[in-house]
């Protein structure tokens, strides 16, 4: 009998200790965000084109990490982001959706200074804050800071924005992948 | 011949020599060509920026780019003459991509600037690491990279090593710079010895050249400079900074080390002549030795000016008919040149024109069978056909984790493949493709900076908006506090006032008994007052007897009330006409 009481109440000792480390670390370590949402984040470009059918980079991030979005949305990271994406999530490789558009070179928005009207239309709708100016002033897009996403075209009420692809430069410039010429033999 | 111990390097090949081809004559000066074109890229960091305007004229030695950022080093004027374009011109590099570059037409006179040698001995290490950076002395063994940089803190460096192996195949302008200007050399040598504070020099040249061993020997006993040679076996590519100081100190530099740290030193026989030219004489970095070799009427070497178009170049040497490409720089490491109209860089150091015999066309590329012969020539012990597999399916992180960034592209690895597989440039594909990846993880990390800094400034002036808002909203509630509205009753004032339209309408109905019920009244009517929660009833009723008594005055006399209708038709056709007025220009904006 001693010895059966012995047992429960190291069981309830035990349990006591336990629970008490457990609730601590359950409030000491908590983590407020979910992490997945930050790991996904990193791999998406931030261009915060919205492409993707959700407003930013982030909301999507959230929607993939919720497992509410398909991986292969994301038209600016291309199939790479998706492969990527798929190595995350653990998830097999979907080739880019039908909806979206086919990938584009890395293209960066210009401001023809001769139709501005300066109405900050594209200023309020840069996600990266990108083009200056201020009302009824000429605006003009920082180069370096633009991502491409073209958001500020489509807001232009005189449509004096267009977007220019990003010219190749020693830093840019990529070895190509080896390829192998075939000659073609005439038949005799 | 030889008196030290050598530590052989794993691997290495060796390819066939061809440098009798052009080691035989002396180093001839090369004439004037008509142009230069200089290009402002001439170290391995950002372009120089342009000093001089188009129209300008130089002098010979004059700086015309001053160095922009760390590991950027001031550009010269090879001649004297007139500056006649600044701008973009194709760069000698794999990609040929423009670059600017200073473009001038030499008068012929070759008149130098004023020239300044440097009192090194007298001065602060710092001094002569500017006067270095000033000059434009970069590595001339092809990697350009700034000769000042690698001049660190006394005491560090304890052996310095000069580089004359000249590991690749047809080169020999190093060669024959041993052979004729040994002293100038070692006053090179003597000088970055003595800035360093190094203990000994070593002299580190291939076997294949014993008659530059014999003038570098010579020159040593004349100089009576700490300093020895050490005669290296020929095998490519004992030319390789790390290669050559484990072939003559036995010291391995590990992955991510650099030489200084364990004491070592290395220099390029060529870079410490322009040093030593550079300090003692103050002659900037304008003319560089090269090798015009291969399928040419007369090879040799050339002292030519930086920015000579590469086609004069070639026509000293006489270019044979059947030529089928041009490598700059050697058969292993160098590069085919889309075309001859560039300029010579410093990095120019031999030019090959190619033809069908010693440079066939590859042979295709076979599958690889896993023989590991390039793993036996890797000269850094590294596993190219696994790098090769992971290329070719993408694990960049695998081919990083296999230390692919150790890889010196010395294409010891492809020379060996019995399938011919060209494994350096899935090499070089591989890097470029780790450093655009992680470029573009660096671009996307500020642009989230950039857009949550923007979420936030945002969030801040909505804030400040509401605040300013509520700020100028508190006095007046205070002043007018029985007629000013607040935000929340508007829902009760707007009830309030539809009811009194209704019962207006119906006071009306039942006095004048007209067919149809009068519009409800504009809301903003001036002659409404604002309303409060508690006063609505009140209100109401105020209202209602000004209806009545409005309906009593338009009872009385008919005239006066038609008059009434009238105006109050007219003001609603005019807002309405003003409605649509505004929607027109409103869409009309939109279509444009």
């Amino acid at each position: 009998m001693i010895a059966f009481l012995e047992a429960i109440l190291i069981m309830v000792v035990l349990a006591v200790v336990l629970g008490a480390v457990l609730g601590f670390a359950a409030i000491k370590y908590k983590v407020d965000d979910d992490p997945l949402v930050d790991k996904i984040d990193e791999i998406l470009p931030q261009t915060q084109c919205g492409q993707c059918g959700y407003p930013g980079c982030k909301p999507y991030a959230t929607a993939l990490a919720a497992g509410e979005a398909e991986i292969n949305l994301c038209v600016p990271g291309g199939e790479d982001g998706v492969r990527k994406l798929a190595d995350l999530l653990g998830k097999d490789f979907v080739p880019m959706s039908a909806e979206v558009q086919v990938e584009k070179p890395k293209s960066y928005a210009v401001i023809d200074e001769n139709l501005c009207i300066g109405c900050t239309l594209c200023l309020q709708a840069c996600p990266v804050d990108a083009i200056v100016g201020s009302a009824k002033h000429l605006h003009t897009v920082l180069v370096k800071e633009c991502t491409g996403c073209e958001l500020c075209v489509a807001p232009c009420p005189v449509n004096c924005i267009s977007m220019k692809p990003v010219p190749e430069n020693l830093t840019s410039w990529k070895w190509h992948y080896p390829v192998i010429p075939l000659k073609v033999k005439k038949q005799a | 011949m030889n008196s030290r111990t050598i530590f052989p390097f794993h691997g290495g090949v060796h390819p066939p020599e061809f440098k009798d081809l052009s080691s035989g004559a002396p180093i001839a000066a090369a004439p004037l060509p008509s142009k230069l074109v200089v290009p402002l890229l001439q170290s391995v960091g950002n372009c120089a920026r342009p000093l001089v305007q188009v129209g300008e004229r130089v002098l010979k030695g004059q700086k015309i780019g001053a160095p922009d950022g760390a590991l950027s080093v001031a550009v010269h004027a090879p001649t004297s003459g007139i500056v006649t374009a600044i701008g973009p011109a194709m760069l000698a590099h794999p990609s040929g991509l423009s670059e600017p570059a200073i473009t001038i037409e030499p008068d012929g006179e070759d008149r130098w600037i004023d020239r300044q040698p440097l009192d090194w001995r007298n001065v602060e290490p710092r001094i002569v690491r500017e006067h270095l950076r000033d000059m434009g002395i970069v590595g001339l063994g092809g990697a350009i990279f700034p000769s000042h940089l690698k001049i660190v803190e006394k005491g560090k460096v304890k052996t310095l090593i000069v580089n004359g192996a000249e590991c690749e195949p047809y080169i020999t302008c190093d060669d024959r710079l041993m052979r004729e200007r040994a002293e100038g050399i070692l006053a090179g040598a003597a000088i970055v010895r003595e800035l360093l504070g190094a203990q000994q020099i070593l002299v580190g040249i291939e076997d294949n050249k014993p008659e530059a061993v014999a003038i570098m020997r010579e020159a040593i006993r004349a100089s009576g400079l700490p300093a020895d040679v050490g005669v290296v076996p020929t095998l490519y590519p004992s030319g390789a900074a790390k290669q050559l100081i484990k072939l003559l100190t036995n010291i391995e530099v590990p992955s991510g080390v650099r030489s200084t740290d364990l004491g070592v030193q290395c220099f390029n026989v060529g870079t410490l002549y322009t040093i030593w030219r550079a300090i003692e004489f103050g002659e900037p970095a304008i003319s560089r030795v090269v090798t015009l070799t291969g399928n040419v009427e007369r090879p040799g070497n050339y002292e030519a000016l930086i920015g000579t178009p590469l086609n004069e170049l070639l026509q000293l040497a006489g270019v044979r008919p059947q030529a089928t490409g041009y490598v700059y720089g050697g058969p292993m490491m160098g590069f085919e040149l889309a075309n001859l109209d560039i300029g010579l860089s410093k990095a120019g150091n031999c030019i090959i024109v190619r033809d069908a015999v010693h440079f066939p066309p590859r042979p295709l590329e076979m599958p690889c069978i896993r023989c590991g012969k390039c793993a036996d020539a890797c000269p850094i012990e590294l596993q190219p056909m696994d790098f090769y597999w992971f290329t070719r399916s993408k694990r960049y992180d695998k081919l990083e984790q296999w230390q692919l960034f150790d890889c010196i592209e010395c294409g010891a690895c492809a020379y060996v493949c019995p399938s011919h597989i060209r494994l350096v440039d899935y090499f070089r594909y591989a890097k470029s493709e780790i450093w655009a990846d992680e470029r573009q993880m660096k671009a996307a990390d500020h642009a989230r900076q950039r857009h949550e800094f923007r979420q936030f400034r945002e969030e801040r002036e909505k804030r400040e908006k509401a605040e300013r808002l509520a700020a100028r909203a508190a006095p007046k509630a205070v002043e007018a506090n029985s007629e000013a509205a607040p935000v929340d009753a508007a829902d009760a004032e707007r009830a309030a006032r539809i009811k009194a339209a209704m019962e207006r309408a119906a006071a009306k109905n039942a006095a004048l008994n007209v067919e149809s019920a009068p519009l409800v009244e504009p809301p903003a009517a001036p002659t409404e007052p604002a309303l409060d929660e508690e006063k609505a009833a009140r209100i109401r009723a105020a209202m209602q007897k000004r209806e009545e008594e409005k309906a009593r005055l338009a009872a009385m006399s008919p005239e006066e009330r038609a008059a009434l209708d009238a105006e109050k038709a007219a003001r609603i056709a005019a807002a309405k006409e003003k409605a649509a007025a505004k929607k027109a220009a409103q869409e009309q904006d939109k279509a444009e």
